[in-house]
């Protein structure tokens, strides 16, 4: 590579950064942060509900170990106090993030809707290694409290 | 001066054709002799046609037909109306052919064009024993005395008139899938076009606010410029039948992503459906060309 077209790439790449470094610095750190926490915290909750869906679809076997742990991890996910994740300033208007401006004006329904899947995923990880019957009963209301905070809480993709 | 009132005539003869031709057309009066009408039947129908999805209000009980979610549009904002047993505010004091020339006709009681944020133009293709029985299940729903709110729309949108050659040019009876071979897709058909009315979020519209039918089920903007509706075409969605089967069951992505906004909704009634109508409903949608995003 000659000199000359190495400077050309050298600048490129320095504006590169340079502009990504503008485009994020309409966040501050702090945002950032609370933003990439609670979108893992989401991750885990799919990493969770992966073995015991599967099960519940009939897509693998039941196994009553893989279940109750599977299970145990979403109460506990589902029981961390969240309050800190939402960060003013970082609904959806921001790129990146889908939560919808009401987790903030409507904080009490949220709160509510976070309790309801703390209760249903406890009521799960009471059965879940009791057989397959007993795990399917109590993935209904688990499914159901994700779709009611998704349908009110969540934004559309863009 | 002759040659003026030759065009004047002319003109009233066009004007009064047109008017004719697209003026509201309620069913016959004998639309639905020898049909009875199964409230339990009924209730599968009612869940298949999304009817409480709009009809409800934002945070009612999902049986209270109380109207009044705003749905908001590039012609103006919508308001569903009480569709609930009152015979007030609601449309209890509807004759089953008054509700039937609504639901299929999209025309009202008082025999003006309703306007299409209604999906007539899906319901156009249900079949009437289902609308009797939908309308026998509605009838056994609470009643709410919940005034209705008019719509907010600017004009000329506000003319229900204009309706008339709306519906001549977009409304018609015809499946977008045409060769529908077995039985699976041809409930899968009825399930998607019909009741589901599927397109009316999925299919992107022209100008006129009509289906763009060359970009059936592609992806759309979502009305209310928030995000976008997606291309559930196989050239966008390439789950298996079964994982559409199941997320129309409980709302579960293969992932377990779960569905959110108004598909929530949609979920909460297609997840009251049978295995079978919901495997039909996946097999019409690897049957549907692709759409390239």
């Amino acid at each position: 590579m000659s000199r000359k077209l190495n400077r050309a790439v050298a600048v490129a790449v320095a504006f590169g950064v340079a502009g990504a470094a503008f485009a994020a610095g309409h966040l501050t750190e702090d945002q950032q942060r609370a933003m990439d926490a609670r979108q893992s915290h989401m991750e885990l909750y799919s990493f969770n509900l992966g073995p015991i869906g599967g099960m519940v679809q009939d897509k693998i076997p039941y196994d009553a170990t893989t279940a109750a742990t599977a299970a145990a991890n979403l109460a506990a996910l589902a029981s961390i106090d969240q309050a800190a994740y939402w960060v003013e300033g970082t609904d959806a208007r921001i790129e990146g993030s889908r939560a919808k401006a009401e987790i903030w004006t409507d904080a009490a329904g949220y709160l509510a809707e976070k309790e309801k899947l703390a209760a249903a995923t406890a009521a799960l990880a009471a059965v879940a290694g009791d057989g397959l019957d007993a795990m399917k009963a109590a993935f209904g209301p688990v499914g159901q409290s994700c779709g009611s905070c998704h349908e009110a809480y969540r934004a559309p993709r863009t | 001066m002759a040659k003026w009132r030759i065009i004047g005539v002319f003109a009233l003869l066009v004007i009064g054709a047109g008017w004719y031709i697209t003026k509201p057309a309620p069913l016959p009066s004998d639309a639905l002799d020898g049909l009875t009408g199964d409230p339990a039947r009924g209730e599968i129908v009612f869940a298949a046609a999304g009817c409480a999805s709009c009809h409800t209000s934002e945070d009612g009980p999902p049986t209270v037909l109380s109207g009044g979610q705003t749905f908001a549009s590039d012609f103006g904002t919508f308001v569903a109306p009480n569709i609930s047993s009152n015979p007030v505010h609601g449309v209890g004091g509807w004759s089953d052919l008054a509700l039937a020339s609504a639901i299929v006709r999209g025309v009202g009681e008082n025999g003006a064009h309703l306007y299409p944020a209604f999906p007539f133009t899906s319901y156009n293709k249900a079949e009437l024993g289902d609308i009797v029985d939908l309308i026998a299940y509605m009838r056994t729903l609470p009643a709410s005395d919940q005034p209705n709110a008019a719509h907010d729309l600017a004009f000329p949108f506000n003319q229900r008139i204009a309706l008339g050659p709306w519906k001549f040019l977009f409304a018609n009876t015809d499946w977008v899938l045409q060769d529908a071979p077995t039985p699976d897709l041809i409930r899968g058909r009825y399930l998607v076009e019909a009741l589901g009315h599927c397109a009316e979020c999925h299919t992107p519209r022209n100008a006129l606010g009509g289906l763009d039918k060359a970009r059936w089920m592609g992806g759309a903007p979502h009305p209310s410029d928030e995000g976008r509706i997606p291309n559930i075409t196989t050239a966008a969605l390439s789950w298996s039948e079964r994982d559409i089967a199941e997320y129309l069951k409980s709302g579960f992505t293969p992932d377990f992503d779960s569905a959110g906004g108004e598909m929530a909704e949609v979920v909460k009634n297609t997840g009251q459906l049978t295995d079978d109508d919901r495997a039909a409903i996946a097999a019409y949608l690897k049957a549907i060309p692709p759409v390239a995003e």
